[in-house]
């Protein structure tokens, strides 16, 4: 791994109110890295991913996309920024009123100011990818879960990030629903894909996951290969939280 | 009772395009009271302190001052200050429209604050302004879910226009008085007034019942 990182994430520091949530988080990701997430709830996983493409504010800390600063207050840089930095949430929020076809166009149309016809063509392009072809003019509730996280993912997917954040992107989904949208996300690790993504699907991070990082109380508390935290972490604490969801969520990918 | 049902026969065309002045006024106000309503409502969601301080302010005042005092201090008092020549019945649909965005933008604000945050969340994480996101995802899902909430208004306002009679606005109930003070058949034609309200409201309702379901969201059920 000779090259720069694409995108470098420093020091972010965060607090609502007189709860601190972030203490200083950094991370620095190179092309084509999947980095796994893992932690206890109210570790601070949620807001550091949000912190990264400034749908939270962080308070503190600097964050360098292809080694250029970004400026969040300056709109046009944020929004330029946000363009590039694909995110997928636990919950989907795919826009309700638009059907399949039309929440992955709007990004087109709304934000890269591209024509409607190669816009249909291209978010039919991203719908195929994740197998949803004949879904396309079906609305959000009208999909299943894993059904509506694909749709979110060809909706970022049509933007052509240069990284994604995945908000636990399988999370709120039954567990047989579960498989079709790893796959996707396999699907995008071998294309190449730059990732950042909290999860607890231990058998799927120790396959894909170049590092996995295990945050606490808004600090990382150590991070490394999966093979090295999974099985063999220095520190009690990170062990004891492995062994725990390894025996919920199996090793099986 | 045969004079009755002579005088609200002989009142009737007179009546009805009393009612068509009535329907003008209210689809007017509506119109208005939407056009001005919607921004006010993204305002005081969206707006710095400032925005919200001040259309807080409006909505109190249009909220607060009765329909026919605002009608007077409009029609009597700005028009001549300022020696501006507004008709009655223009006056009658910037009155109902101002009162109706204070509530409109009421309605507008509950059902953007109860759409989920994640919506504005992902239109932002495409790259999307504020502004965009607010007109293209936003007030679309906003909108449809006001409809139950805007048909109510519109009984409200339909009602409400029978008090601009005071300006002499030449609708159902100003030409029902009219009729009756000549007439003496007061009973008859002020029931005669109260059906065509009755049917007024009725029509509108199930108007804006075919809109909601015409613009439902397929597979959503709220």
């Amino acid at each position: 791994m000779e090259s720069e990182p694409i995108l470098v994430v420093e020091n972010i520091k965060k607090a609502f109110g007189p709860r601190v949530i972030l203490k200083g988080v950094s991370m620095a990701i190179r092309r084509g890295e999947l980095k796994v997430l893992i932690g206890p709830s109210g570790a601070g996983k949620s807001t550091f991913l949000q912190c990264i493409n400034f749908l939270v504010t962080p308070d503190a800390g600097e964050i360098r996309l292809e080694g250029r600063p970004i400026h969040h207050s300056r709109k046009r840089e944020l929004y330029a920024y946000r363009q590039q930095v694909g995110m997928i949430f636990q919950d989907f929020n795919l826009f309700d009123h638009l059907t399949a076809l039309d929440n992955v166009m709007i990004g087109l149309v709304r934000v890269k100011g591209m024509d409607r016809k190669s816009a249909r063509e291209r978010a039919m392009a991203e719908i195929e990818r994740v197998g949803l072809k004949e879904h396309a003019g079906h609305y959000p509730a009208q999909l299943s879960g894993g059904q509506k996280q694909r749709i979110s993912i060809a909706r970022a997917l049509a933007m052509d990030p240069k990284v994604m954040l995945l908000d636990e992107p399988t999370s709120a989904l039954d567990p047989e629903l579960i498989g079709e949208v790893l796959a996707v996300i396999r699907d995008l690790v071998a294309n190449g894909m730059t990732m950042v993504m909290a999860t607890h699907q231990i058998g799927f991070s120790r396959a894909m996951a170049n590092e996995i990082i295990f945050m606490e109380d808004g600090l990382i508390v150590e991070q490394g290969p999966p093979s090295v935290i999974l099985s063999d972490a220095r520190c009690e604490r990170t062990k004891e939280f492995c062994s725990k969801i390894t025996e919920l969520y199996g090793e099986a990918s | 009772m045969p004079e009755g049902i002579a005088a609200i026969l002989n009142a009737l065309p007179y009546l009805l395009q009393g009612s068509f002045v009535t329907i003008v006024v209210v689809i007017g106000a509506m119109a208005l009271g939407l056009v001005m309503g919607v921004p006010f409502a993204v305002g005081q969601v969206y707006g710095g302190p400032i925005v919200r301080r001040v259309i807080g302010v409006y909505v109190w005042f249009f909220r607060g001052v009765p329909l026919l005092v605002l009608l007077f201090l409009f029609y009597f008092g700005l028009c001549s200050l300022l020696d501006i020549n507004l008709s009655a019945f223009t006056v009658a649909i910037i009155v109902l429209g101002s009162i109706s965005s204070a509530y409109q933008s009421q309605i507008f604000r509950g059902t953007i604050l109860s759409l989920p945050e994640g919506q504005l969340k992902a239109a932002r994480a495409l790259g999307m302004s504020d502004t965009r996101a607010i007109v293209f995802v936003i007030i679309p899902q906003a909108l449809r879910l006001s409809i139950p909430a805007w048909s109510n208004e519109y009984s409200i306002v339909l009602k409400d226009s029978a008090v601009t009679y005071a300006l002499g606005v030449a609708e159902i109930m100003a030409r029902t008085h009219f009729v009756a003070t000549r007439t003496y058949q007061h009973l008859p034609l002020y029931l005669a007034a109260g059906v065509i309200y009755l049917l007024l409201t009725y029509l509108g309702v199930k108007a804006l019942r075919m809109i909601e379901s015409g613009t439902r969201i397929p597979g959503y059920t709220r």
